[in-house]
């Protein structure tokens, strides 16, 4: 039986080879429409760019780099959808996406069964490459996790914006803002502050005044709410035409340019959590905003600069493996050390995570600048 | 004492929305017996009328109160074309078949609007149409002012406008049903269609008429929302449109008055549950209230009790 399924597996192997003689097809899966689209077009961005770098320097074990994309329209559905699609049709080698933890937690274990490499850029949800306490063999991230970007802005509230009271807004149907909210939580309680409120909303709501007039009325300091942009802009302003004037603190989800379109001037003297500051004078950094403009005629927010990372660990490690089946790709990724990329030095410990610093992050005049970096 | 003030203020302007999108429902069952579930999409295209007109007046630039009118009757006219040919082409074919039929055709037409919207543009548009599935930011068609404060609780010029435009829309309708002749008519085919065409009076066109109006309403109501929520996108029309569904029945399904009282107690329960209670249950209560309503008055707090005679 065995032995049938090795003749097997090495005749699919064979035939996928013989397909991509010239070329390695990657695969993407991303939200490139629908509520967090600014996430999957930062992110098919980011990959291009690399993509183009990549082959521009003789590709991988002197085949060029080819990523076939798939919308999600950020639906977790739609994401296992892609990646099975782009495993079982177009035979990919790797796969990079998503950005979303909840989309990235329905496209795991696909990759686990089908033993292929999936890195996801920006997932922070620690469970997507840890299923209870088993790490996920084959699924990767080049971005910090939860636990500690709560910890990050925890800390933040409290240690240099001295608060001691804050309010929390989350998205129950989030798995990215569930457990942020509760690492939050855990971490400002342990520095001695007071969670005075916490309530909850759900994607796609229009109204969150409710909410928001029971918070004011619980007086807190600042509000934490752990969700994304369209989302957090509405209630921003909302929160402001309430006459809330504290600051908002939030995270990662943040990250778009969307974010002070629908928001506007509601969202000044906020603070969130981000992977990376264009601020940061950094060469490496400065190098690829020049060059990220100069291609896109844009700012890169965080997504592309992960992105960007994540499509060049995943090139590194397929020139390095001895073959690119899943496994020697693998194996290379898990002992990925001191990787230089945009958003820092990457190390990727035993759970798959990258640890890195986060920075802090200030909204002012609808545009993000940089205040701290905080360690692990 | 002000956070109470503050809950009922967003509860009514919750609420006044409501109630404009379920007296679309209540006035088409009226007529038809027909609970027409495409109707929150058509809030939805409503909300898309006025953010492609904006846009096309440039209302970015500079906002004014002639662009909002524009704005806001033009939305109108196109809710109500739709409003008419969703009727003339979906629902007139099917109107002597069983009554399931008409209803399936009606679900129908709600996914074929919302996921006929989340398409990615089609090149031969000359503008971005379908808006495909990510969501839009409404312009702001005028700028928000402070009018007064009780206490701490601001009063806007938005949901001054929101309530006054609510309240003129509702006192309208009722002066078109029990004051014009084409709301006699509409009285007349509600009580029986059959007898109704006996009597000359032209069904058809009365049935039509009740569509428009009621699509009218629903881009109103859309409008009202957008300006000060100012994020739309193909699927908005679900979660309001089954709330303002449950308002209608609530109110007493065919009933006008109960629609608009249904639909402000609604949008206040909403709002306490989750200012006071919690937040997760926010929706859950809306469909509690339906099936309480459901078990002790089947009718609704203003319907009839309709005796079958054998």
């Amino acid at each position: 039986m065995t032995h049938t399924l090795l003749v097997l597996s090495l005749m699919i192997a064979n035939r996928s080879s013989a397909v991509a003689a010239d070329r390695i097809l990657i695969g993407e899966v991303g939200s490139l429409t629908g509520a967090e689209a600014t996430f999957g077009d930062s992110t098919r961005k980011g990959i291009d760019l690399a993509i183009t770098d990549i082959n521009a320097k003789g590709g991988v074990k002197g085949k060029k780099l080819e990523v076939k994309v798939y919308d999600d329209q950020g639906k977790p559905e739609e994401a296992a959808t892609a990646m099975t699609r782009l495993i079982a049709q177009d035979k990919v080698t790797l796969v990079l996406g998503e950005v979303a933890s909840s989309r990235s937690l329905a496209m795991a274990p696909i990759a686990e069964r089908n033993k292929i490499p999936m890195i996801t850029p920006s997932s922070t949800n620690p469970r997507v490459t840890k299923d209870g306490k088993k790490v996920r063999d084959f699924v990767f991230r080049v971005c910090f996790i939860d636990p500690f970007q709560g910890t990050v802005m925890a800390k933040f509230t409290r240690k240099n914006l001295k608060l001691s009271k804050v309010a929390i807004l989350r998205d129950v149907g989030n798995d990215y803002s569930m457990g942020l909210a509760d690492y939050f939580t855990a971490k400002f309680k342990e520095l001695g502050g007071t969670i005075v409120a916490d309530e909850s909303y759900k994607a796609g709501d229009q109204d969150f005044k409710a909410q928001l007039t029971s918070l004011k009325g619980k007086k807190p300091e600042a509000v934490f709410i752990p969700g994304y942009y369209t989302d957090v802009a509405l209630i921003a302003r909302q929160a402001r035409e309430l006459n809330m004037k504290q600051p908002l603190l939030g995270g990662d989800g943040w990250e778009s340019a969307k974010l002070y379109e629908i928001g506007g001037s509601a969202l000044d003297n906020s603070y969130f959590s981000n992977h990376y500051s264009t601020d940061d004078p950094n060469p490496k950094i400065q190098n690829f905003v020049k060059r990220y403009k100069n291609t896109y005629g844009e700012v890169p927010d965080s997504m592309s600069a992960l992105a960007y990372d994540a499509a060049m660990i995943a090139a590194e490690a397929m020139t390095k493996a001895k073959d690119l089946s899943g496994e020697a790709i693998r194996q290379i990724l898990a002992s990925t050390k001191g990787f230089k990329g945009v958003t820092g030095i990457i190390n990727i410990d035993q759970d798959h995570n990258a640890v890195k610093p986060a920075v802090v992050l200030r909204i002012q005049d609808k545009k993000p600048h940089y205040v701290t970096t905080i360690s692990p | 004492m002000s956070e109470f003030l503050q809950h009922l203020v967003n509860g009514i302007s919750l609420g006044t929305i409501y109630a404009l999108i379920a007296l679309g429902y209540t006035m088409v069952y009226g007529v038809l017996k027909l609970i027409n579930f495409a109707h929150g999409d058509v809030y939805m295209v409503g909300a898309f009328g006025g953010f492609y007109l904006a846009h096309l007046l440039g209302v970015n630039d500079s906002p004014s109160l002639p662009k909002t009118l524009v704005v806001f009757v033009g939305s109108m006219l196109i809710c109500g074309t739709l409003g008419f040919l969703i009727e003339r082409l979906a629902y007139r074919p099917l109107r002597y078949r069983p009554r399931l039929t008409a209803l399936i055709t009606a679900i129908g037409i709600s996914f074929l609007l919302e996921f006929g919207f989340q398409l990615p543009r089609w090149s031969f548009m000359p503008f971005d149409f379908p808006p495909g599935p990510t969501p839009r930011f409404f312009p702001e068609l005028f700028p928000r002012t402070i009018w007064f404060n009780i206490g701490e609780v601001s009063i806007s010029n938005y949901d001054a406008l929101a309530l006054g435009v609510a309240i003129l829309f509702m006192v309208g309708l009722e002066f078109i049903i029990y004051r014009t002749k084409f709301g006699v008519a509409m009285r007349a085919v509600s009580f029986d269609p059959n007898i109704a065409g006996l009597m000359g009076i032209p069904v058809d066109r009365i049935i039509s008429g009740t569509f428009i109006l009621g699509s009218v309403l629903a881009s109103v109501a859309a409008l009202l929302v957008s300006i000060s929520r100012p994020r739309i996108d193909p699927i908005m029309g679900l979660m309001p449109g089954l709330k303002a569904f449950v308002a209608a029945v609530f109110g007493g399904i065919g009933n006008v008055p109960g629609a608009m009282v249904g639909g402000l107690i609604l949008g206040l329960s909403e709002e306490f549950v989750a200012g006071y209670m919690l937040s997760s249950f926010r929706d859950a209560i809306a469909f509690a209230i339906l099936i309480l309503v459901l078990l002790f008055r089947p009718e609704g707090l203003f319907g009839r009790i309709t005796t079958e005679k054998v």
